[in-house]
């Protein structure tokens, strides 16, 4: 059994080139958008704007300025599926297209989906979404053909910085608490790390180097699976279908008996 | 902010929206047929017949409506076969997996009851009487009845495990979709019966059914719109839904010769419409956030 797979991004030497973008549309052969239409997003200048069944690699750009352009800083960062250890689309996956591999990454497999798009609701972090072209729910695969014949992912091959790290897990993790650590004693203090840990469901195989909050870089600051609802919302369905039972036993019943009282308690005529 | 509000819509829409309307008509009708045939006398025989009439299509519908949502149709039998192994699949902990196959099931159930509705006015063969009258007809519309609750419930349960805004912002959704399709279910009834000459008895304890379904469905959402939290305002989109919907029902229901013999079906119109309503704002608010 392989080790468990994944990527660490450190969005500080992240420079918003969209290699890692690129490299992985050609791999993975994804349409573009609107037919190849040139739209722009007209208020930034990500023209990629989100992470969806076409795009699996998303360089997201922070834009932020004063209004008076006096001072102002970009934040940039390659997002991806983060192929969590709890993982919430995998969860409610009705067919099993969805697996975890022996990498321990999660894999939508578009000849099983049926495109009934609850991964895509149940996904924390809005990265699944459907591809036109084959009709099912798809985003990253960290590349699995290509960890498959042991070749590096085509986003982080391509990546020119290294911001896009790829390795075992375990020895990411090292890797990427030594940075934290140096950017700290640089006087970077507020780096850190998102998903490095169990913390967040049971730890991300795809994790983060931010310099900010997780809400300004577009990431829920405690993501959830969505089974945390399934108790709770069973047990109050049944507390609704036992009062809407005896609503209906009352309903009726007393008309039962407001017949034998009307009989003198002979019993009811049309049995 | 909301941990919510960083995810994807799945672009559930007008099918959906339309399946959880005849779904829980479906399931409503059938849960009221059951209630008629168990707890009724003979005079309510044929009020539980109408609810079997109206449970089988509905539910048929709402299958085909599902199956149409789905963006590879033709697979849709991957909710209950592995494609590549042939085996089944049933996920308990997927309402969609644990939907499917109750659909499926109560599919069937409703079939039988149909068809031993149809045997006992005449229009079915008399053998099939038996899915009418005695013990294995108890015993379908006990499971059925069971399929029934399952029907209207759950597809809030299956919004509410999602990570989507509103949806997942509470576990009542389930809830209020089961009291919202009973009523919904008895209030149908109540046209469909006027037309297919229910008997008036049966008709009144349908109504004072419907009354308490409705009391019962305002503080279902009042508490459902207090649990949501930070997300409460979309009570604003709500306000139609009770006022059109639960308020003004109640109010013809209370003055039953407000409008003369149009009161009745007037507040059964609404209850239906609201009914539908509902559902388009819960499903459709998430969409927007």
């Amino acid at each position: 059994m392989p080790e468990p797979m994944g990527f660490f991004t450190d969005t500080t030497v992240c420079i918003g080139c969209k290699a890692c973008e690129v490299a992985c549309k050609e791999w993975n052969q994804l349409p573009s958008t609107d037919g190849g239409a040139n739209t722009l997003s007209g208020h930034s200048y990500d023209n990629t704007r989100q992470l969806d069944g076409i795009h699996w690699r998303h360089v997201k750009f922070v834009e932020q300025f004063a209004a008076d352009r006096e001072g102002g800083r970009w934040l940039m960062m390659s997002d991806v599926c983060k192929h969590c250890v709890q993982a919430g689309c995998l969860e409610v996956c009705p067919t099993g297209a969805i697996i975890r591999t022996e990498f321990d990454t999660v894999v939508i497999q578009s000849n099983v989906c049926n495109g009934c798009r609850d991964c895509i609701a149940a996904c924390p972090f809005g990265v699944i979404g459907t591809n036109p072209v084959s009709g099912t729910a798809q985003k990253c695969t960290l590349c699995y053909d290509r960890m498959q014949v042991g070749l590096t992912p085509a986003c982080a091959k391509a990546c020119p910085t290294e911001s896009i790290k790829f390795g075992p897990i375990a020895s990411l993790r090292r890797t990427a608490r030594a940075r934290v650590e140096r950017l700290q004693g640089q006087g970077r203090t507020r780096a850190y790390l998102y998903g490095d840990d169990e913390t967040i469901l049971g730890g991300l195989n795809s994790f983060y180097l931010l310099e900010d909050r997780p809400e300004v870089y577009g990431l829920p600051a405690a993501p959830k699976l969505p089974s945390r609802n399934l108790v709770p919302g069973s047990l109050w369905s049944g507390l609704g279908a036992l009062l809407v039972g005896l609503v209906g036993l009352v309903s009726f019943r007393q008309r039962r008996m407001e017949e034998n009282g009307a009989t003198g308690g002979e019993g009811r005529r049309n049995v | 902010m909301s941990d919510t509000f960083f995810t994807a819509p799945p672009h559930w829409q007008w099918l959906v929206i339309l399946y959880f309307f005849f779904g829980g008509l479906a399931g409503g009708s059938y849960l009221i047929a059951v209630l008629a045939d168990f707890f009724g006398d003979a005079s309510d025989r044929g009020l539980a017949r109408l609810g079997y009439y109206v449970a089988l299509p509905a539910v048929g519908i709402g299958g085909l409506l599902l199956i149409g949502d789905l963006t590879r149709p033709e697979r849709f039998w991957h909710m209950l076969v592995m494609s590549e192994r042939g085996w089944p699949i049933l996920k308990y902990w997927s309402p969609m997996s644990v939907g499917s196959w109750g659909l499926l099931a109560f599919g069937g159930l409703a079939f039988l009851s149909f068809l031993g509705a149809l045997a006992e006015s005449g229009r079915a063969p008399a053998a099939l009487s038996v899915l009418r009258h005695g013990p294995l007809a108890r015993l379908i519309a006990g499971l059925g009845g069971l399929g029934a609750f399952f029907l209207a419930g759950y597809t809030g349960v299956l919004l509410a495990v999602t990570n989507r805004p509103v949806w997942s912002d509470t576990p009542l959704l389930g809830f209020l979709f089961l009291v919202s399709a009973n009523s919904i279910a008895a209030a149908a009834l109540i046209l469909l019966g006027r037309w297919q000459g229910v008997g008036s008895s049966s008709m009144a304890r349908l109504a004072r059914m419907d009354r308490w379904l409705i009391v019962l469905e305002l503080l279902a959402l009042i508490a459902f719109v207090l649990s949501l939290g930070p997300v409460a305002r979309v009570w604003v989109l709500l306000l139609g839904v009770v006022l059109a919907g639960l308020v003004a029902p109640l109010a013809l229901h209370w003055r039953p010769d407000l409008l003369g013999s149009l009161t009745a079906p007037a507040a059964a119109v609404l209850v239906v419409v609201g009914g539908f309503m509902l559902r388009v704002v819960i499903v459709l608010a998430a969409e927007a956030v």
